[in-house]
């Protein structure tokens, strides 16, 4: 059980058992006879019961292993499990800049230092207009062949670290950064798939508003975003504006808002 | 003659020193020629051209004698002598060159006062006393500055600066060979008569000249000769102050320089290292050295100019900014950097190093870097880790990003080396016509893709010169990818930046389009053809 793994891991990194986990051993217990009582009058089948166990036993790990949060965007928080980025952990994220936008500006707003490693074509200007402060994101362009080194060491320092791996990493590497993480406490942002990672934040079906067949411009974009947790059950989604026609970024319900018109822009532009 | 002399001295009695004091002023001809060319590592024969806003500033001599001159355009200087080679004027370059002949100077005789590059005066009395005559201090004065400069020193020697400066300026008709020949001593009390036949033109005063050649004054001697204070009345405290010139009674101050601390740090290795480490570890204790006497003398360095000669004989200089102050070990990473250049952390240099030279380029007051009570600027935690991935990928490697203006993505983005001082050139709270409208591409990328843009038909999508899209685009497809329809667009939007420089990038089309997939790219059509420059992701 990944639990009791992650629990002697966490006794060598500190050399010494952590008191969280006792404590976190009883509350298990606890919860455990809670949810079966709470559970027996209902009428379940097997493979849900299964599942919420499961979800249940993945929401109480997590909270061992490391309970507080970073400032998540609220259009996202509510589909990661345990309510928002956790610190020490690592999250998959589909390769969308505008994506790995959202998630920064929140930290980068509260004052969190952020970084992107191996990501060249990161578009600076978008991310100051949705939020991140630059004053306090550092590129690593081309990390190269020690883009490993250069991320642990990065995550050394910084609260909140995008990075691309241009290779696969090997499992005992992918061990030593994760346990570094959780030392550090710091957010890793991976792009594309990782092993071991806390949750798989996924851009489905999207829709862009405002430009037409030669007329308009891009002016907001509905998408689906789907978080699929490592070991919840359902992968939970929610229809997002990435952005709205006022560069905000806000749930589809959030506020009723019509679809953005077609705006019609002055033909010549000058230079 | 003597009448005049009598009362003009009887006008100021009190005004005039009783014993003039005798001074030395060193001439160095064609200075900012000679400080370029040490800058360059030229020949004494090269025919050095300077240039500033498309004139000749100076010429060298062996420029001068194809007919170069002063104030030529660049093209004529060219059509004249098409061998030259010109060098932009750099006046910084002028006084930084002049700084070794002063600092060699005042280890002879002490109080050097500074005329301008390439000129300057000490008072040669005690000089004159110890070297055994003032040709013999002159000599001595000659020998050195051609040792540390090679250029070809005169000297003149007069009562006054005004005098002396002639008197160095009238040897070059002399024989230059001769050490002699170089040195024009004019005797104490004799000023007048050695002015006297110089033309009025020296005055430099142009106005007030002119008028003087229009009355028939063309010598110094004979606007000498004009009554004092007449001269004053017609012409003021300026000219007042020129017949006082032209009658050998320079009334300007002597002011010796107060020698400038030397903050420089030299490191020299014997035998020359050729790897970087080794280098670094060299200068470890050197650059705390330098630290600390920038401290001592109440300063931080916020540049640092780094000079590295190698074995081979190659000179590498760089100006490096510090976004607060350096410390040693800010110094040490970036003469590291500096060596390493694109190298590798571990590969051996092409040349070994054998002097390294650090330079405070710009300092400022200790008080104004103070820490303050609560702490300032960044977190330190921070500055060490990103130092520490610097060391590992070199100094370009981890970048702090700003906004420019610009109209393209491209040019309204730059990065600066963390550590650096980023510098905008461009202010991004101006209007900037032609901009992308919001929102704005989340990746840019940082070489654009060349794609292929088809209409309906399989024919790749045109623009004319009125902006007409020959057909819709329906479907596009990079170079190495399937193709992709596009389910909506918009465009073209003209952008015709610079148009008038040789080296504009000309006329392009901007278009945004939307593909099968829901994804957005910002498309750009020009001479090159189709490119894709950003992605909405």
């Amino acid at each position: 059980m990944s639990y009791a793994i992650d629990t002697l891991e966490h006794m060598f990194e500190y050399e010494q058992v952590s008191p969280v986990s006792a404590s976190a051993a009883s509350a298990t217990a606890e919860e455990f006879s809670a949810g079966r009582e709470a559970s027996s009058g209902a009428t379940l089948t097997a493979a849900e019961r299964v599942a919420e166990l499961q979800s249940r036993i993945s929401q109480m790990q997590s909270r061992t292993l490391s309970s507080t949060l970073i400032p998540t965007h609220p259009a996202i928080a509510s589909l990661l499990p345990g309510g928002g980025l956790q610190q020490g952990s690592v999250y998959s994220v589909d390769s969308s800049a505008m994506l790995l936008m959202t998630l920064l500006a929140a930290p980068s707003a509260a004052g969190s230092w952020c970084a992107v490693v191996g990501v060249p074509e990161f578009g600076i200007e978008a991310a100051q207009r949705f939020g991140v402060d630059l004053e306090r994101l550092v590129l690593v362009p081309h990390p190269g062949d020690q883009w490993l080194a250069v991320t642990a060491a990065i995550a050394d320092v910084v609260d909140v670290v995008v990075a691309r791996p241009p290779t696969r990493a090997s499992d005992s590497a992918v061990a030593r950064l994760a346990s570094r993480l959780r030392q550090r406490k710091s957010t890793l942002l991976m792009v594309g798939s990782w092993p071991q990672s806390e949750a798989m934040v996924s851009l489905g079906e999207s829709q862009w508003h405002g430009i037409g067949n030669g007329h308009g411009h891009l002016a907001a974009r509905e998408v689906t975003v789907t978080v699929t947790s490592k070991n919840a059950g359902r992968p939970r989604s929610a229809r997002i504006w990435l952005p709205d026609s006022s560069e905000q970024i806000r749930a589809h319900g959030a506020a009723e808002m019509a679809p953005a018109p077609l705006t019609a822009l002055p033909h010549k532009v000058s230079a | 003659m003597k009448a005049e002399s009598s009362q003009g001295s009887r006008a100021d009695a009190g005004a005039l020193p009783e014993s003039l004091p005798r001074v030395l002023v060193l001439w160095a001809p064609d200075w900012p020629v000679v400080a370029a060319r040490q800058h360059e590592k030229l020949p004494a024969d090269a025919p050095l051209v300077l240039v500033e806003k498309g004139l000749v500033f100076a010429a060298a001599a062996s420029a001068r004698a194809e007919g170069v001159t002063r104030g030529l355009r660049l093209r004529e200087a060219q059509s004249r002598f098409p061998g030259i080679i010109d060098r932009p004027y750099d006046p910084a370059l002028d006084s930084r060159a002049f700084e070794p002949v002063l600092a060699g100077i005042e280890e002879l005789i002490p109080g050097v006062q500074v005329l301008r590059p390439g000129m300057c005066a000490v008072r040669v009395r005690g000089a004159a006393l110890y070297y055994g005559g003032e040709k013999a201090a002159a000599l001595t004065v000659i020998d050195r500055v051609n040792e540390i400069a090679a250029s070809d020193a005169r000297v003149g020697i007069a009562d006054a600066l005004f005098t002396a400066v002639h008197a160095a300026r009238s040897t070059s008709a002399a024989d230059p060979r001769s050490r002699g020949g170089r040195v024009r001593m004019v005797p104490a009390g004799s000023s007048a008569e050695f002015l006297a036949p110089l033309p009025i033109a020296v005055l430099e005063e142009p106005p007030i000249v002119t008028l003087l050649m229009k009355l028939g004054i063309s010598t110094l001697g004979e606007f000498a000769h004009l009554d004092r204070l007449d001269v004053r009345t017609r012409f003021g405290e300026l000219g007042g102050r020129l017949h006082a010139l032209a009658s050998g009674r320079d009334p300007q101050a002597f002011v010796a320089r107060t020698p400038p601390l030397d903050l420089d740090v030299v490191i020299d290795f014997e035998p020359a290292l050729d790897r970087v480490d080794q280098v670094a570890f060299g200068i470890r204790s050197r650059a705390d050295d330098f630290v600390a006497g920038l401290v001592q003398a109440q300063l931080v360095a916020t540049a640092i100019r780094i000079e590295l000669d190698s074995e081979s004989g190659e000179v590498a200089e760089r100006v490096w900014l510090h976004p607060r102050s350096f410390s040693a070990s800010d110094v040490v990473d970036r003469v590291r950097w500096q060596v390493q250049g694109s190298n590798l952390i571990d590969a051996g240099l092409s040349s070994g190093i054998s002097r390294v030279r650090i330079v405070p380029e710009t300092v400022d007051e200790i008080g104004h870097h103070e820490t303050g009570l609560w702490g300032s600027g960044l977190e330190p935690r921070i500055h060490h880790g990103l130092s520490r991935v610097q060391s590992m990928l070199g100094h370009g490697g981890v970048l702090v990003p700003t906004i420019e203006g610009g109209r393209t993505l491209q040019s309204r983005q730059r990065f600066t080396a963390w550590g650096d001082r980023s510098v905008t050139e461009r202010s991004p709270q101006r209007p900037w016509p032609g901009v992308l409208p919001a929102p704005l591409p989340g990746t840019v990328f940082s070489s654009r893709h060349a794609v292929h843009v088809f209409a309906e038909d399989g024919t790749t999508v045109s623009v004319d010169a009125r902006g007409h899209v020959a057909a819709p685009p329906a479907q596009f497809s990079t170079s190495d990818s399937r193709s992709r329809t596009l389910t909506a667009w918009a465009g073209p939007w003209p952008l015709a930046e610079r148009w008038w420089e040789a080296e504009s990038p000309g006329r392009s089309w901007r278009f945004q389009a939307v593909d099968d997939t829901g994804c957005a790219w910002l498309l750009v059509l020009d001479d090159g053809g189709w490119w894709a420059e950003a992605r909405y992701d």
